[in-house]
């Protein structure tokens, strides 16, 4: 790890919040339509019907409140992913809920044309939801309860048997693949507070969870015996990161489509920042995950000006030069 | 000693021990392979009796139903089962070289890197009327050039005085994510008919395979697949842990590239022809090992069977089901092979 001491771990965090305000308000400034801070400062104190303002209170800022949200969420769900398997390859995907997702929004398109963005969020929602549900019911069903090689393998099956459904769902009707490719590729992109609201409490109630939970996942780590011995529910702490995880995840790919990547990676940078304490590793993996996205969103707007990659697409363009030099630094006991 | 069956031959020179339970599997999976064959031979847009493919088999037979056989359905059925033997060795010995269950050949990025290539290829040879401009074979070399440098280079970003299960897969994943990114990017900016192509591509489909994919295709997976039966015992050492491996005398970093090269020629192929048809690499080798028990003497042979079969399977479906229309066999290998293995994972004592 790069961070020893407890003070140096507690500037750094310190640090990572400067970052991400600034990166907070380049995601604001910077795109096709050139503004500066002062047009944004103007736009909030002296608000004005100019195209600008409107474009930084309608459009900007609701995509950089946005793409925090479903950043930290995303890998702070990754980190719970990754404790409650033991996989370092594990990723929210694993539990099959992007895969759910990506299904029921590709059938609601398929069979019920014409519906909302916002209702899909619901659909995509309940069924990150049912997917996780599934996969966890499976994981749990038998005589030991639920070990981490069973729920892996569990996850790892459905999210391969949804996802070939979706496939097929797809080769078989072109026109759906037009409307929900985009959507599949993820984007906070031409999104409102709209998407964000409804799932804002659960995110909330999510964030305090994880950070809550950060010490009992500590204990699980040193296995389920030694957890046990010292006097924990190991259950209870299992099913209740089972339920972060679906609100972080669930709500994450509701408002922003799948977006790979952050919840698999986020979590090792902040391992070889931090070490092992998850206490340290859930704010960290927050605070970079909300930075990751935000810059991967506004390279996503130079790319092919004017038109816009998917954020997800970015996301693994910048963030794999990074993961693939530290893992060949070495990654501390992953 | 009756868990083991031990063969010699007369002089004593070769022998060999078969654990009784897989070679009992084995034969069961390849009867079952068998009537699957046939089964598959004999249905489809015209159905012909099994009893008379069974004649075309052996040679005999009416000169309509052995045209529609032979010319039509065999080679796309073999297509089929070699891509699935192809795909489940290359998980099995992948999952065993990194000591890793989510490993597979599409978490490390193989697969990917022919997505890649096939995407890249669609849209860089295609007119204005969506007609290629060059002919589609090369699609089958861009894949498997594109599966072949993304194997060369995650082995070579992940050398560093040899080559750790963690760190390959670590930037296997990396990789594999980039190569996503850039595949989804390709259909985006192209039109909807060229992502329409691709994804077909991406789903994994072996309509339209001829005998000339089985004369390329079978040779090199038939000669890689016994290899790696033969080089068995070395992925058992492998499972051991790299210290205890070592001790027996396994030369572990020259293994692991034989095994990477290995892996990745088997994917290499196999997505060249069938397209990146998933799950089969990831989970037969589980079904395999839920069968027989993880020695992989035993379960290298049962994963090529479980993978002939579901893939084989899955394409039989494919086409039939949904007649007059084709569904890429990709769709249908998770279909009918979740259930199972769920099945499986709900029936074992220890997981």
């Amino acid at each position: 790890m790069l961070l020893k001491s407890t003070s140096m771990k507690g500037w750094g965090l310190l640090v990572g919040s400067v970052l991400l305000f600034l990166s907070f308000a380049a995601s604001i400034v910077l795109g096709y339509t050139d503004v500066n801070l002062m047009d944004v400062y103007q736009a909030f104190f002296n608000f004005q019907q100019t195209n600008d303002h409107i474009i930084i209170r309608d459009v900007r800022l609701p995509r950089a409140i946005i793409a925090v949200c479903v950043g930290s969420s995303l890998a702070m769900s990754g980190v719970l992913m990754q404790a409650l398997t033991r996989n370092p390859l594990a990723s929210p995907g694993i539990f099959g809920i992007n895969a759910g997702a990506s299904m029921f929004v590709v059938i609601a398109v398929s069979f019920a044309a014409g519906l909302s963005m916002q209702s899909l969020t619901w659909v995509s929602f309940v069924g990150a939801a049912v997917a996780a549900i599934i996969v966890y019911a499976i994981g749990a069903a038998g005589r030991e309860g639920l070990t981490p090689v069973r729920l892996t393998l569990a996850g790892a099956a459905i999210a391969a048997l949804f996802s070939s459904l979706t496939q097929g769902f797809l080769v078989m009707n072109e026109k759906a693949l037009d409307e929900v490719l985009f959507w599949l590729a993820g984007s906070v992109q031409g999104r409102s507070l709209d998407y964000l609201l409804p799932v804002l409490p659960y995110f909330i109630f999510a964030w305090i969870g994880s950070l809550l939970i950060a010490r009992h996942i500590n204990l699980l780590m040193m296995g389920e015996e030694v957890a046990t011995g010292l006097g924990q529910k190991t259950a209870w702490i299992k099913a209740a990161a089972g339920l972060l995880i679906i609100a972080l995840a669930g709500g994450a790919v509701a408002v922003a489509g799948p977006i790979g990547f952050i919840g698999i990676v986020v979590p090792h940078f902040a391992r070889s920042l931090v070490g092992h304490d998850h206490r340290w590793v859930v704010p960290y993996s927050a605070l970079l995950g909300a930075i990751l996205l935000l810059f991967a969103d506004i390279s996503a707007r130079y790319i092919i000006m004017p038109e816009e990659v998917p954020v997800g697409v970015m996301t693994a363009i910048i963030g794999t030069p990074f993961f693939v030099y530290i893992a060949r630094k070495g990654l501390k006991g992953s | 000693m009756n868990k083991y069956r031990v063969f010699r031959t007369k002089g004593g020179r070769f022998s060999a021990l078969f654990d009784q339970r897989a070679l009992t599997v084995a034969l069961s999976l390849t009867a079952v392979l068998a009537g699957l064959f046939i089964l598959s031979a004999s249905l489809g847009e015209m159905f012909i009796n099994p009893f008379e493919v069974i004649k075309v088999l052996l040679g005999q037979g009416s000169d309509t139903s052995g045209l529609v056989v032979n010319k039509f359905r065999m080679p796309r059925m073999l297509v089929a089962l070699l891509t699935g033997v192809a795909l489940a060795v290359s998980g099995a010995i992948l999952q065993g070289m990194i000591r890793n269950p989510l490993a597979s050949p599409d978490i490390i990025g193989i697969t990917g890197g022919a997505a890649v290539a096939v995407v890249a290829f669609l849209s860089a040879f295609s007119d204005e009327n969506n007609a290629l401009t060059v002919s589609i074979q090369w699609m089958t070399l861009a894949a498997f050039a594109g599966a072949m440098v993304v194997g060369i280079a995650v082995y070579l970003l992940a050398y560093k005085n040899g080559v750790s299960p963690m760190r390959l897969i670590l930037i296997g994943i990396g990789i594999s994510a980039l190569m996503q990114a850039l595949t989804t990017m390709f259909m985006i900016v192209g039109p909807i008919f060229r992502a329409a192509q691709a994804n077909i591509w991406l789903t994994g489909s072996v309509q339209g395979s001829g005998w000339d994919d089985v004369h390329i295709l079978a040779p090199i997976v038939v000669v890689l697949t016994i290899f790696a039966i033969l080089i068995a015992r070395r992925v058992n050492a492998q499972e051991l842990g790299d210290e205890l491996a070592a001790g027996i005398g396994a030369h572990l970093q020259w293994d692991r590239l034989l095994f990477l090269g290995l892996c990745t020629a088997l994917t290499g192929v196999a997505v060249a022809f069938a397209g990146g048809v998933g799950f089969v690499g990831l989970m037969a080798p589980h079904m395999a090992r839920r069968l027989v028990g993880s020695s992989y003497g035993g379960l290298i042979p049962v994963a090529a069977l479980v993978g002939a079969i579901l893939v084989l399977g899955a394409d039989l479906i494919g086409r039939t089901m949904f007649s007059p229309q084709e569904v890429p066999a990709g769709v249908f290998t998770a279909t009918i092979g979740a259930p199972y293995f769920i099945y499986l994972l709900f029936k074992s004592k220890r997981a």
